[in-house]
Parts: C-alpha cells; sequence; structure tokens
C-alpha cells in the first residue's frame, strides 16, 4: 500500500520534472528548442537508466553500499585515453578523430580493461570480491596519476578539451551516438531480465547462494559482463558521475526498505533518471551552466556518502 | 597488609541500559578477595557488560564500583593498572609482534617502556609461569588461538596486579589448553594470592576450578553464593531454563546436561 | 647464538645499509642537468650556489618527506589497526589537497605557513572522521576499511573539484596531487622540517602507539589514555602529511608499502623499527627521485608518478600476497 503510494508519487514527480524540463520558459514558436531538448532528455535517460541499474546490481554482487562500479577504473581509462589523445593531437583533436570514433574506441578500451580485470582475478584462485574491487580502485589510481601528469604538461587552452571530457555536459548530444547507446542500452536490458530473479538470492551472499543451488560464479560473470557494457557507454556517452550511483541506490534503500530486486532495480532507475534532469535543469536555469551536472552530483553525492560514514549506526553493508 | 577477609571489590546499584534495553538492572555485589569468582548465566544476561563496568572499561549508567574503599573512577589510569588487569575477548589483531614483546608491555604501567631488570624478570616469569619459553621470540599472528590466549594471560601475569578479570579466557581453546589455562588461574590465586573474576561459558570449568559464583539473568543476579551452592540441580534449572543431572565424584560436582 | 644476531653481522649491515644511503645521497647531490662535479663546488662560485640553493634543499627535502611519510604510515596503520591504512588510502592526501585549495580561494594572500596549518587542519579533521568510522563499524574485514578510505578520499576531492571549476583552477590542482621535487628551493621549502618535530613525537611515543595498536581495551588495561595517543598520532600525521604536501605535493603509497614490507621482516614494534622505517623510506624516495630525473634525461618525471607506480604495483602484490 504505502510502497505503491511512494512509487506512484515517484513516477508523478519524474514525469512532473521532465515536462518542466521540456516546457520552461519555452517559445512555442520555436519547435527546434523542444527538440533539442528532447535529445538531451533523452540522453539523460538512457544514462540514468544505466547508472542506476548497474550500480544497484554491483552493490549486490559486492554486498556493499558504499562502491560503486564506475570507481574500479573505468572512468579513470576513459580520462586517461581523452588526456592522451588532447595530449597528441592538441587543439586539432577534433579534425583527427570523429566523436563516433573516440565513442567506439572509449568503449572498446573500457570493455577490454574490464575484461582483462576479470581475467587476471579469476584466474588466481577464487579471491574475493573485495579484492577484486581494490584491485580495481588501485589500477584506477594509476591511471589517474598519468592523466595528471599529462595534464600538467598540456597547454592550458587545450586543457579546457579534457575538462570537457572530465565533467559531464548533456549540451552537445550526437543523436547517432545516442540512439546506438540506446539499442545498447535496451539489448543489455532484455538479456539481464532473464538473471534478475536470481539477484535476491545473490543478496544473500555467495556461500548461501551456491547452497541453494544457484551457479554463482557464471551469475556473478553474466553480471559483470552487463555492468561493464552499461557503464562503459554511458561514460563513453556523456563522461564521468561516478557518485551518482551510490547516491541513488541509496536512496533507493532508504526509501523502498522492501528488498526484492525488480522493484528496487525500478525504483532505481527512476530516482536516476530524477536526480539528473532535476540536476541538469537546475543547472541550466538557476546556474545559468556556471557549472555541471557532474560536478553538483558528486558534490551532493559525496556530501551524502560522508553522511552515511558518520551515522555508522545504518550499517554500511 | 591487604585483610584477606575484607572484600575489596564492590559494586552497588549498578545500572546500564543501551537506548531502550536494560543490560544491568541496579545489581550490587561484593567479590570476595584472594579467590575464583565465576560469573555465568545465558546469553545476554549482562556478564561481559558487568566485567567491563567493573574494570573501567565501560562507563555505567548509574551505581558504583569501588575498589579498595576508593571509586575506580577516581584512580589515575596507570595506578590502577598495577591493581586491577582485564583481558577481553577477541583479542584479533593484526600486529606483528613477538610474544615477548607482549608480555612485556604488561610491564608498561610501571616502567613506561623502559624496562629495568626487575621488569625483565617479571616478564621472563609471566612467561615461564605460561610454559612459553619455547616461543617467546614467535610472532603472535604465527601463533595458534590457544598459544595466543596463553600469551595474553601472560601478559596479564606480568602486569602483576592483585585482580585479574577475564571475559570468556577459554574461547577457541580445546580442552587441554582449557583445563591448561584454569589451573594457571588456579596457581595464581593459590600461590601468588590473586583475586580472579571471570566470566565462563561452560558450567563444569566453573564448578571445578571457582570458589564463589555469580549467576546473572535478564540484568539481574540471581545467585551468588559458594560454588557448591550454586551447583546444583534445580538452582542451575532455573537459571538456564534445561535439565541438569549433578554427579559427586571424589567431592568434584561435575554437570551433565547434554542429553537429559 | 645465531649468525644473524652477533654483532660482527649487525655491524656489517649497519655500515652497508649506510654506505648505501650515503651514495643515493650523493648520486642525487650530483645528478641533474646542470653538471656539477664535487671539485668544482670549491673553485665554482656560480655552481656552488646553485648546489646550495637547489641540489642540497631537494636531497634533504626528500629525505624528510620520505621518512616523515613513511613512519605516518606506520602510525596511521596501529592507530586504525588495519595494515592497509595509509595517508592515500584513508583520504589524507585529498584532504591536505582540499585545505591548501580552500586557504587559495579564500584567503589567497597568506604566506605558505598559513596555507599549510589550514591543510593540516583539514587533514587533521579527515583522519579523525576515517578514524571514528573505523571504530563504531562492525565490520574489521581488512580490504573494507581501505576502500571505504579510497572512496573517502574520490569523495572529498569531489568536493574539492566543485570548487575548483567554479575558480577556474582545475589544472592547478592537479599539480598538488602530483609530487615533484624539482621546484624544491631554498626559501621555499623548509615548511618540510616540520616533519623534524613529528618525528621527534613519534620517538617518544613510540611504545603508547604500539600499545595503542592493540585496541582501546588493551590500552586502557594498561592504564594508558587511548584517546589522547590517538589524538596525539592523528595530529603527527597530520603534521607530516601537511608539511609534505605543502611543499612537495602528494607522494602516494610509500606510507603503505614501506611499512609493510618492513614489518614482514621486523614485526611492528614501533620502538624497534622506527630507525629502520625512516631509513627505508628516505632510501626509497632517493631512489625514485633519482630514476624519475634519469628516466627520461634530461626531462623529469614528477617522483609522485614514479612512486605512484612501483608503489601502485606493491601494493597490489601486497594484497595479493595476504589473501594466500
Amino acid at each position: 500500500m504505502r510502497t505503491s503510494l511512494k512509487l506512484s508519487l515517484l513516477l508523478a514527480s519524474l514525469v512532473g520534472i521532465i515536462a518542466l524540463f521540456l516546457l520552461f520558459e519555452i517559445d512555442l514558436s520555436q519547435d527546434y528548442m523542444i527538440h533539442k531538448r528532447s535529445i538531451r532528455l533523452a540522453s539523460m535517460l538512457v544514462v540514468g537508466v544505466s547508472v542506476g541499474f548497474s550500480s544497484l546490481v554491483f552493490q549486490t554482487l559486492s554486498q556493499n553500499r558504499i562502491l560503486t562500479p564506475a570507481i574500479m577504473g573505468y572512468e579513470s581509462i576513459f580520462i586517461l585515453f581523452q588526456t592522451v589523445i588532447v595530449f597528441i593531437y592538441g587543439d586539432k583533436t577534433f579534425q583527427v578523430i570523429t566523436e563516433q570514433n573516440n565513442f567506439f574506441y572509449a568503449v572498446l578500451l573500457m570493455m577490454g580493461f574490464s575484461l582483462l580485470m576479470y581475467l587476471f582475478m579469476f584466474r588466481r584462485s577464487k579471491l574475493g570480491m573485495l579484492y577484486l574491487l581494490l584491485s580495481g580502485i588501485v589500477m584506477g589510481t594509476l591511471f589517474q596519476t598519468f592523466s595528471q601528469f599529462m595534464q600538467i604538461l598540456i597547454d592550458p587552452n587545450e586543457f579546457t578539451v579534457i575538462q570537457n571530457f572530465m565533467f559531464v555536459s548533456f549540451s552537445k548530444m550526437n543523436t547517432k551516438l545516442l540512439s546506438i547507446a540506446s539499442i545498447t542500452l535496451l539489448a543489455t536490458l532484455i538479456y539481464a531480465s532473464f538473471y534478475i530473479k536470481y539477484l535476491d538470492v545473490i543478496a544473500l551472499g555467495r556461500d548461501h547462494a551456491i547452497n541453494l543451488g544457484l551457479n554463482y560464479q557464471g551469475l556473478v560473470r553474466r553480471f559483470m559482463l552487463v555492468i561493464s557494457l552499461l557503464v562503459s557507454v554511458s561514460t563513453a556517452l556523456v563522461g564521468p558521475i561516478t557518485f551518482l550511483g551510490i547516491l541513488v541506490c541509496n536512496l533507493t534503500y532508504e526509501l523502498f526498505p522492501n528488498r526484492k530486486h525488480p522493484a528496487m532495480l525500478t525504483v532505481c532507475c527512476l530516482i536516476s533518471c530524477l536526480c539528473l534532469v532535476a540536476g541538469q535543469f537546475l543547472i541550466e536555469h538557476i546556474f545559468q551552466f556556471s557549472t555541471t551536472v557532474s560536478i553538483v552530483i558528486n558534490f551532493i553525492g559525496g556530501l551524502y556518502f560522508l553522511y552515511l560514514l558518520w551515522s555508522t549506526r545504518k550499517k554500511i553493508t | 597488609m591487604v585483610d584477606s577477609q575484607k572484600d575489596y571489590l564492590t559494586f552497588q546499584d549498578i545500572h546500564k541500559h543501551y537506548g531502550e534495553k536494560i543490560v544491568l538492572n541496579a545489581i550490587s555485589a561484593e567479590i570476595a578477595h584472594g579467590k575464583i569468582t565465576s560469573l555465568i548465566g545465558p546469553n545476554g544476561a549482562g556478564k561481559s557488560t558487568l566485567l567491563a563496568i567493573l574494570s573501567r572499561l565501560l562507563k555505567q549508567d548509574g551505581g558504583k564500583v569501588s575498589f579498595f574503599d576508593k571509586n575506580i573512577g577516581s584512580y589515575k589510569g596507570q595506578d590502577l593498572a598495577k591493581k586491577l588487569a582485564i583481558l577481553r575477548q577477541s583479542n584479533h589483531l593484526d600486529l606483528k609482534l613477538t610474544v615477548e614483546d607482549l608480555v612485556s608491555f604488561g610491564r608498561f604501567p610501571y616502567s613506561q617502556g623502559r624496562l629495568s631488570s626487575e621488569d625483565k624478570e617479571a616478564v621472563q616469569n609471566a612467561i615461564r609461569f605460561t610454559e612459553l619459553e619455547s616461543l617467546a621470540d614467535a610472532y603472535l599472528d604465527e601463533l595458534s588461538g590457544g598459544q595466543r590466549q596463553r600469551a595474553f594471560i601472560s601478559m596479564i601475569i606480568a602486569q602483576d596486579t592483585d585482580y585479574i578479570l577475564l571475559d570468556e579466557p577459554l574461547n577457541n581453546l580445546d580442552m587441554k589448553h582449557s583445563v591448561h589455562v584454569m589451573k594457571t588461574l588456579r596457581r595464581l590465586v593459590d600461590e601468588l594470592g590473586k583475586t580472579v573474576i571471570l566470566v565462563i561459558h561452560e558450567i563444569n570449568f566453573a564448578a571445578q576450578y571457582s570458589d564463589f559464583i555469580i549467576a546473572l539473568k535478564n540484568g539481574e543476579i540471581v545467585q551468588h553464593d559458594k560454588t557448591n551452592q550454586i551447583i546444583q540441580s534445580n538452582v542451575l534449572r532455573d537459571i538456564f531454563e534445561i535439565d541438569f543431572d549433578i554427579i559427586d565424584r571424589n567431592d568434584k560436582l561435575i554437570c551433565n546436561y547434554f542429553n537429559l | 647464538m645465531n649468525f644473524k644476531e652477533s654483532i660482527p653481522y649487525k655491524l656489517i649491515i649497519t655500515g652497508a645499509a649506510i654506505g648505501l644511503l650515503l651514495l643515493l645521497i650523493w648520486i642525487s647531490l650530483f645528478t641533474g642537468i646542470k653538471d656539477i662535479s664535487f671539485a668544482s663546488l670549491f673553485s665554482d662560485k656560480e655552481q656552488a650556489l646553485f648546489f646550495i640553493i637547489s641540489r642540497i634543499p631537494r636531497t634533504l627535502a626528500l629525505l624528510f618527506v620520505g621518512a616523515g611519510l613513511s613512519l605516518a604510515g606506520f602510525v596511521f596503520q596501529h592507530l586504525s589497526q588495519n595494515k592497509f591504512v595509509s595517508p592515500t588510502t584513508a583520504g589524507t592526501l585529498e584532504a591536505a589537497k582540499m585545505g591548501i585549495l580552500f586557504s587559495i580561494i579564500f584567503i589567497p594572500e597568506v604566506p605558505l605557513m598559513m596555507k599549510m596549518s589550514f591543510a593540516m587542519l583539514f587533514t587533521f579533521l579527515a583522519s579523525l572522521l576515517f578514524i571514528g568510522f573505523i571504530s563504531k563499524v562492525n565490520i574489521k574485514n581488512t580490504i573494507y576499511i581501505p576502500l571505504v578510505g579510497l572512496m573517502f578520499g574520490n569523495i572529498l576531492s569531489a568536493i574539492s573539484t566543485f570548487f575548483a571549476y567554479k575558480h577556474g583552477i582545475v589544472q592547478n590542482t592537479q599539480e598538488w596531487m602530483l609530487g615533484d621535487f624539482s621546484s624544491v628551493l631554498q626559501g621555499q621549502y623548509e615548511t618540510v622540517f616540520l616533519i623534524l618535530p613529528a618525528v621527534v613525537l613519534i620517538y617518544f611515543y613510540a611504545d603508547r602507539i604500539t600499545i595503542a595498536g592493540l585496541g582501546p581495551s588493551f590500552a586502557k588495561n594498561l592504564g594508558l589514555p587511548y584517546y589522547s595517543i590517538v589524538y596525539m598520532g592523528l595530529f603527527i600525521i597530520a603534521l607530516v602529511v601537511s608539511s609534505s604536501v605543502v611543499t612537495v605535493g602528494a607522494i602516494p603509497f610509500i606510507g603503505l608499502i614501506v611499512p609493510n614490507l618492513l614489518s614482514l621482516i621486523y614485526g611492528d614494534n614501533l620502538r624497534r623499527t622506527l630507525p629502520i622505517i625512516a631509513y627505508t623510506g628516505a632510501s626509497f624516495l632517493l631512489f625514485c627521485d633519482i630514476l624519475s630525473r634519469l628516466l627520461v634525461y634530461p626531462f623529469e618525471v614528477p617522483i609522485g608518478m614514479t612512486v605512484g607506480i612501483i608503489g601502485g604495483i606493491l601494493f597490489l602484490v601486497l594484497i595479493l600476497r595476504r589473501k594466500k
């Protein structure tokens, strides 16, 4: 009863903010405005669903509330890739490499990286999930160090090019990339939907899952594939929003303590879209583009994480 | 000279609650000097909490603990550490210290880190008392659970306090080492005149080795008496809510509750 | 008696160790784009001046930062009772960076010393928050805590980025996060000497810190005020980390790998291992710096990167090895 009320409230506010986003201060004679806004909106929904879905599944697999797949090297490898390109080509970057190619190479790199990580980690006997995570983060730090080094050397004017990649912006959306990303998202979600029913059991932990007859290792591999696809595509599409995942997952647990995964996943995706659209709306109309949505979300998400750490009485597991 | 008939560790009206839950409800007792007193009772009865309060590791919400006619809270940390030692459970640690290093820390209240020859003597005696000579240079993380527990007890012995409080010292120990630890405690009391208070789960160890037993249940003291008065089937049934069969063999009481 | 414990053996080892350190110092003093030989120091005034202004400060700073950060890492591991906690894995470096950033934004005119106090305040508060969190959390998993710490650091830097972006200094802030000794010059590096009192404090608190590493009830049983020791330790860490970040930038992982590797051989009794840790940290950093200067000679790789890569790989090896 109460859950369904909350759910409808959530849906209503999402619809409301979408309408506001599309129609705020709009001159109806200029329908290209609406067109541009709907493209931005669509990309936000794609990113929102990707981040919400992948983070929640990831947190279930790793049995914790404070991590997000984005932290595990994906984003730093993306930034490193962009830094290297700008480092080599300077301000001619956009003439040398098209946006499409950049997108594909970035996705390929991130997927390749995650594949290598898993292969490496799973070959080394059955290391625990936490080891995988820590290794991922440390690798991420290494890439970050490389990027920092190059970013210092880069000409300050060219640095703005990288800065565009470092901070998410929905303003310059390429429709072709958007449609590719949407199709990938849809296909991945359909694939994942076959396995969602196992998530409730996986949430109990490895030993319980195996005891209950699940092919735990196989399922984890499948979900990891799903996660790496979603994260790679959304990062390559708009850039890194590290803390969105943590923020929305924890809001989901808070608002809908019922731990049934199909429902939680839906809610998490909705909240994630809501955050993005609302954030972007504020950026465009309140902050007048003086900052970017990822910086604001990372800021709020970061503060929320600190709050989580501080009030540990609400167990962070 | 300490008067062995007098009780030096006493507590009155000790009250403790965690949020709404009352863990200790205004309990009072005196701990017999120069004896072994066991705290027994079902899970959640408040045994470990009481022990922590008696050793100033935890602050009570009401009541007072007095130790040699002074409020235990009014002692300076360093002074109390020469009179009363506490060893809690789960001494899980990640440090690479040798057994001798650890036992030497028992002398810290006296030496502040600079061991005199007297301190070194005390350390060696403690190691000998717990038969850890061959392991003195071994690192703690290389020891078995039982050996590590003995190393901690050895440190407590080196601390050379009149009062020794132990929270489930037999945890993780096999039968041989459990007996060994209990015999060590008995010797501390009989040969060196110490007072030992311990929380213990296996009733038979309490029955065999302690002089007094305090039984706690739901935050209250339900029994406090000489061991033989407590080890009786009707008394134990009231405490633990299962049946007991007491076997008297050569004046030693053995409890069978395993399958009645 | 075992040969390894005999006095001649110890003398040989100590002698060799000191010799190695002196050799490293010598190389550090006489390596660089400007070719300076020992003999010319006395004949060529210009060279001697350059030597005093640049080479000596650089080598001194390396020694201090290397020893200080290694010891700070060790202290942090004791206070948190976790082998993998260090300024790198507890958000401490990011907190120092945040402090400097805020001082630049809000009080840009003040001298370096003041900025450092700002950084120190942030570092202290962040470490306090982190330790407070560890003591409350009921998961004592060794790997879990540094994971939280790394996330904590990421968050602090996200918050810093928010302000850096607003003031258009994102690129500048990257520089503090990558330690670099090439700009160490006489007159600008003296803050690094604040590490010295920190090391003295560690020396006097050595036993207490080791005991605190055994847990609060253990320390209390021995009559020690556990929390005062923790505060003192955090103060020491904050002093070391902020003075090194202000002077040369962040040097990652050194406070993690040096104590961990040494602990495998020498154990964790701080009083005994303190000189060894200080020595190894200083030599390791000197070595990395020489490497950074020679790798792409005549250019220089920031040492933060060299240490970051070597340290990161060693850290991975350490955690993988531990699992066995």
